[in-house]
């Protein structure tokens, strides 16, 4: 439980080795065709990678049980501002085709 | 028992016990340097509102009848005779994920007061930090020479221009203010700035810790808006 920073430096490379492991399999969903499996795919290495930079390479691991909860505990308020949000955008898209029509927009695809 | 007990010994308690003493006791609750802590109430109020923009394009993109147009296409790049989807945004990632690996390398150099070697890695820290901020201004005008506008998308709803802007610019902001922080750290732990303040060298841990951050932001960025 000491946090003096004295760690030796193996976990910072096992930690750097896995981040850039883990970005190449993240990358790797962009081949994935869009489904259920790349979305969870996606979430997943997301947050293998988010609680290894916040946990390891920040060092929250170390700290005490104060100071994990001041900053895990709030960003919690966060779910529930997607949960109202996308209520949200699925009522202003329901009004928008109910009034508007579908989509009359011209698409260009993009060029190399 | 608890009231006669001194704040050092309130340290010795770990786990749930810990947490109530530290809280309770006339102390500072956090054990740390004041701007360590300041750090990570800043981060967490930086958390708001870079979640605050990730929200805002969700509910942007589910709102819009037009259609989204597909990142890996919009993003690919010319190599070897074929487009790469995501190409430079995959090169980014891995610059980003190098300099915080160099930085979590300062933070333990700063540690064992190493001067040259944490000068040195928070230099290349910085160094590949503003690589990637050049980077996005080549993706930037990229997409600007193609006619996408914070109000206007050629490849589809608008709102995808407003989205890329906004939270690429916010996370561009942060590298390159992170960029400037870490030199100015850097070039004064090299002439020694910090060897006559008490825990002087905390200040890497505290840079490292905004940089780290800057990753983290990035991580949400690539899941949400580039791969979605």
């Amino acid at each position: 439980m000491s946090n003096d920073g004295q760690h030796p430096l193996k976990i910072y490379w096992i930690m750097w080795i896995a981040l850039f492991v883990l970005s190449t399999f993240s990358y790797a969903t962009d081949f994935l065709e869009r489904g259920a499996l790349r979305t969870f795919l996606i979430l997943l290495f997301m947050f293998i990678k988010a609680a290894g930079i916040i946990w390891i390479f920040m060092h929250l691991g170390w700290e005490r049980l104060a100071m994990k909860v001041t900053i895990l505990g709030p960003p919690i308020a966060i779910i529930v501002l997607i949960y109202l949000m996308s209520l949200e955008g699925m009522y202003v898209e329901d009004s928008r085709l109910e009034n508007y029509g579908e989509s009359t927009m011209e698409v260009k695809s993009p060029e190399h | 028992m608890s009231d006669t007990m001194s704040p050092d010994a309130a340290i010795e308690l770990h786990g749930k016990e810990g947490l109530v003493e530290d809280w309770s006791h006339d102390k500072q609750v956090y054990e740390m340097p004041w701007g360590k802590a300041m750090m990570w109430l800043f981060l967490l109020s930086d958390t708001f509102i870079f979640s605050v923009f990730l929200v805002g394009y969700m509910s942007a993109r589910m709102a819009t009848t037009d259609p989204w147009p597909n990142p890996s296409e919009v993003f690919a790049l010319e190599a070897f005779g074929y487009p790469v989807p995501l190409l430079l945004i995959a090169i980014m990632t891995f610059i980003l994920i190098t300099s915080s690996g160099t930085m979590a390398m300062a933070v333990n150099m700063g540690y064992r007061k190493n001067r040259k070697a944490t000068f040195w890695l928070m230099f290349a820290t910085a160094i590949l930090g503003a690589s990637f901020v050049g980077m996005q201004v080549f993706e930037w005008s990229k997409l600007i020479e193609e006619g996408v506008r914070p109000w206007f998308n050629p490849f589809g709803a608008a709102q995808f221009g407003s989205s890329f802007f906004m939270i690429t610019g916010f996370h561009g902001m942060h590298v390159t203010a992170g960029v400037i922080y870490l030199l100015v750290v850097a070039f004064r732990v090299r002439r020694g700035f910090y060897e006559t303040i008490p825990d002087g060298y905390k200040i890497v841990e505290i840079a490292g810790l905004y940089w780290h951050f800057v990753d983290l932001v990035w991580v949400f960025i690539f899941a949400f808006f580039y791969l979605w």
